[in-house]
C-alpha cells in the first residue's frame, strides 16, 4: 500500500526527516512511536503532500505509484485521508457542507443522517474547528473522514486531548474507519483499510489492532516490531534506552 | 431651506470619496421606456434580472423595475399593507410625501445628489403601512440599458411604525450599456419599532460609474439591515450608506462584500451614527482584491450614551498588483459609549487551502469554497434569499487560481 524510501524533509534550513524507511502493507495497520519532535507529523504531512516543509530526496510510493511529488488533493483522490491532530479554523465553511461536498460514492446524505452517532449532528450547521472542544475535532474528523473513504488513513494521535467520556466512541470510531462494519451506500464489501497512526499513550491500541510498529527519534527510524512490546519497553525504558538497545543488535 | 440656486452650485461638487466623473459627458436617461407587464416576457432583460436576484417567483410581494430614468413595471400582491408607487407618481398623489424629500441627504451633499434634485428624479416609492409585516419581500430592479447616459433615481422607502419589510434590489447594466453612470439617491425612513431589511446585489459593466447615495433615519427600536453585494467586475463605485440612529433601543447593521477585479475602482463602506441612548450598530465588510482597487471604509460616531458599535473590515488579496485599504474609524462625544474595531488584510491561508484538499477538492474548489464562506458564511443575517444568487456569482468570478 504504502512505501518509504530514504526520505529526507526539510523545513527551512533544518533537516527534519534524514533518511526515513517504513512500508504499510494491503490492510495493515502500523504505529508510530516517537517522543516529542522527533518528526512523527512531519512524516504524516509528506505523505498527505501538506505543510511547508520540502522533500530533499528519497521517495513515496502509494499503490505502486511514485506520488513523492503528487498535489495534496491527487493523493486524497488516490486514496490517502489524514486525521489532523490541529486542523485549521475556516469560518464560514459549514461542516455538513464540506461533508457533502467531499463525500464519495453519493454516500453524503448516508453520513449527515449518522452524524448522530458521532455526536455531530448540532456540529453540521457549525463553521468548521471554530471553537470546537479537543473531543468534537476528533470527532469532526471521523465524521469526514467517513464520508471520504480513504484506502489508506494518517491518523494523527486520535486520542489526544480527549476526555474519558469521549475516548470509547472515538475509539469505536476509529475503529469503524479502518474495518468498514458500517458499509457506507449499501455496499457489504468488507474493506480492511490500511493505516499509520501516531500514539503516544497506545490507548488507541484498545480500539484496533495494530500490525506492525515503528519507533522514530530525530528524523530516523530507530526500531520495529510488534506494537505491544515495543509500547510496553517504551513505558518501562523510556525512548531512550530503546534506541540504545537498537544500537547494540546493530 | 435649500434653494435651486444653492443646489446647482453643487453641480461641481466632487464627492468626499472616489474618484470623480464628469457628468457633462453622459445625457440625462430616457423616462419613457418600454413597458414590461410580467418579467417572464421580458426577452433578454430576464437573463440580465436573474443575474441579479430579481425572478417572478411567487415568493415576491411586489416588484418595480426602472430601465433607465424610467418606470417600466410595478406590481403589487399586497396592496392591504404596502403601496408601490414611482416616486413622482407618489408625489402627486399625496402631499405628505414632499416631507420626506430631501430629509435625510442634503441635495447639495455633491454633484450627483445635486443632479438628481435639478433632474427632479423619478425613482421607486415604497410605503409599508403601520403595523404591517411582510412576509415575503419586495423586489425592485434598476437596469442602466443606454450607453453613454445617466440613470438618476430619486427612491423613497418609508415603513411604519410596528412594520417590518425586506427588500431586494437588484441593479445591472444591460448589453446595451457599459459606459455609462448610475446614480441612485434613495432615503429610507424607520419609525418606531419598525424595521427593514435592504439587500441590494449588484452586477455592472466593466465601464460603469456607479454612486448610490443611500441614507436612513431610524426611530425608536426600529432597526435596519443594509446587505450590500458586490461580485462583478465596475468601472468605479462609491457607496456609502449612512444610517442615523436617532430613536433608543434603534439598531442598524451594515454587511458589505464586494470583490475588486482588474481595473475595478471600488471604494464602499458605511457609517453609524448613534444619536439616541442604548442604540447598537454593526458594520461588517468583506472584500476580495483580484487586481483591483478596493477600499473598505467604516465610520461609528458614538454621540449618546450607551451606545454600543462594533466595525470590522476583513480583505483576502488574492494576487498581486492591485491596491486594498481598510479605513475603519471611530468618534465619540460622550463618555458611556462602546465602539471597537478590527480590521485585517491578507492571504488565503494555506493550511486551510491544503486541510479541504485533503479531503479531495481542487485547490481552485478548496480556494472557492472558503471565499464562499468568508464572504457569505461569515455575515449573519443575510437572506435565504440570496444565497444562491451569491453562489452563482463567486462561481462566474472564477476566483480559484
Amino acid at each position: 500500500m504504502l512505501e518509504i524510501k530514504d526520505l529526507h524533509v526539510k523545513s527551512g534550513d533544518r533537516e527534519i526527516l534524514k533518511g526515513v524507511n517504513l512500508s504499510v502493507a494491503d490492510g495493515q495497520t502500523c504505529i508510530l512511536f516517537g517522543p516529542n519532535g522527533s518528526g512523527k507529523s512531519t512524516l504524516l504531512s509528506a505523505i498527505m503532500g501538506c505543510g511547508t516543509t520540502e522533500i530533499t530526496q528519497g521517495q513515496i510510493l502509494f499503490k505502486g505509484q511514485d506520488i513523492t511529488h503528487m498535489t495534496v488533493d491527487e493523493r486524497a483522490k488516490l486514496g490517502i485521508g489524514m486525521m489532523m491532530q490541529r486542523p485549521p479554523n475556516i469560518t464560514g465553511v459549514k461542516l455538513g457542507d464540506l461533508v457533502r461536498a467531499t463525500a464519495k460514492d453519493n454516500c453524503g446524505d448516508d453520513v449527515i443522517s449518522e452524524a448522530r452517532d458521532f455526536k455531530m449532528e448540532s456540529f453540521l450547521d457549525r463553521d468548521i474547528n471554530v471553537g470546537f472542544s479537543g473531543g468534537e475535532i476528533k470527532r469532526s474528523e471521523l465524521l469526514q473522514l467517513a464520508a471520504q473513504k480513504p484506502d489508506f488513513v494518517l491518523l494523527d494521535e486520535p486520542e489526544s486531548g480527549v476526555d474519558l467520556g469521549n475516548i470509547d466512541l472515538i475509539g469505536k470510531k476509529v475503529h469503524d474507519l479502518l474495518y468498514d462494519t458500517k458499509p457506507c451506500g449499501g455496499s457489504k464489501a468488507n474493506r480492511s483499510v490500511s493505516s499509520l497512526v501516531i500514539t503516544h499513550t497506545g490507548q488507541i491500541l484498545n480500539y484496533i489492532s495494530a500490525d506492525t510498529a515503528y519507533i522514530m527519534k530525530e528524523g530516523r527510524i530507530w526500531c520495529t516490531g510488534r506494537p505491544m512490546d515495543l509500547l510496553k519497553d517504551i513505558r518501562e525504558k523510556g525512548y531512550g534506552e530503546c534506541i540504545k538497545c537498537r544500537l547494540v543488535k546493530m | 431651506m435649500q434653494t435651486g440656486e444653492d443646489v446647482k452650485k453643487a453641480l461641481d461638487k466632487k464627492a468626499a470619496y472616489g474618484k470623480d466623473i464628469d457628468i457633462d459627458r453622459f445625457e440625462e436617461g430616457e423616462r419613457d421606456v418600454k413597458q414590461i407587464d410580467e418579467i417572464e416576457d421580458s426577452g433578454d432583460l430576464k437573463e440580465t434580472m436573474d443575474h441579479v436576484g430579481v425572478t417572478d417567483q411567487e415568493d415576491r410581494l411586489g416588484t418595480i423595475i426602472f430601465i433607465d430614468n424610467g418606470m417600466s413595471h410595478c406590481s403589487n400582491k399586497a396592496q392591504d399593507g404596502v403601496e408601490l408607487l414611482s416616486t413622482q407618481e407618489a408625489l402627486k398623489k399625496y402631499d405628505w410625501v414632499k416631507d420626506y424629500m430631501w430629509k435625510a441627504i442634503d441635495p447639495s451633499k455633491d454633484k450627483y445628489t445635486a443632479k438628481t434634485y435639478l433632474e427632479n428624479s423619478d425613482g421607486y416609492f415604497i410605503h409599508v403601512k403601520e403595523g404591517y409585516k411582510a412576509k415575503y419581500p419586495v423586489q425592485t430592479c434598476m437596469l442602466l440599458n443606454k450607453n453613454k447616459s445617466i440613470q438618476n433615481l430619486h427612491n423613497l422607502i418609508i415603513v411604519d411604525e410596528g412594520a417590518s419589510l425586506e427588500i431586494i434590489t437588484g441593479c445591472s447594466t444591460t448589453h446595451h450599456s457599459n459606459d455609462a453612470l448610475h446614480v441612485g439617491v434613495s432615503e429610507i425612513y424607520i419609525k418606531d419599532n419598525a424595521n427593514l431589511q435592504f439587500s441590494m446585489i449588484h452586477s455592472w459593466g466593466k465601464e460603469t460609474g456607479v454612486r448610490p447615495r443611500t441614507a436612513c433615519m431610524i426611530g425608536k427600536n426600529g432597526s435596519y439591515t443594509n446587505n450590500y453585494i458586490l461580485l462583478n467586475p465596475v468601472g468605479s463605485l462609491q457607496s456609502y450608506p449612512v444610517a442615523n440612529l436617532n430613536g433608543e433601543g434603534a439598531s442598524c447593521a451594515f454587511n458589505t462584500m464586494c470583490l475588486a477585479e482588474k481595473g475595478s475602482n471600488v471604494d464602499t463602506g458605511g457609517m453609524a451614527v448613534l444619536n439616541a441612548p442604548d442604540t447598537n450598530a454593526q458594520i461588517m465588510s468583506r472584500s476580495i482584491t483580484k487586481g483591483g482597487s478596493m477600499i473598505a471604509r467604516g465610520r461609528l460616531v458614538g454621540n449618546a450614551s450607551g451606545a454600543k458599535a462594533h466595525l470590522e473590515c476583513r480583505s483576502i488579496v488574492l494576487e498581486d498588483g492591485g491596491t486594498t485599504l481598510a479605513i475603519p474609524e471611530l468618534e465619540a462625544h460622550v463618555a458611556d459609549v462602546e465602539m471597537t474595531h478590527e480590521a485585517a488584510v491578507g492571504k488565503i491561508a494555506r493550511d486551510q487551502v491544503e486541510y479541504l484538499m485533503s479531503r479531495g477538492l481542487t485547490e481552485d474548489e478548496a480556494i472557492a469554497m472558503i471565499i464562499r464562506g468568508f464572504l457569505a458564511g461569515s455575515i449573519e443575517g443575510l437572506p435565504p434569499s440570496l444565497k444562491n444568487e451569491i453562489d452563482a456569482a463567486i462561481s462566474k468570478a472564477n476566483l480559484g487560481n
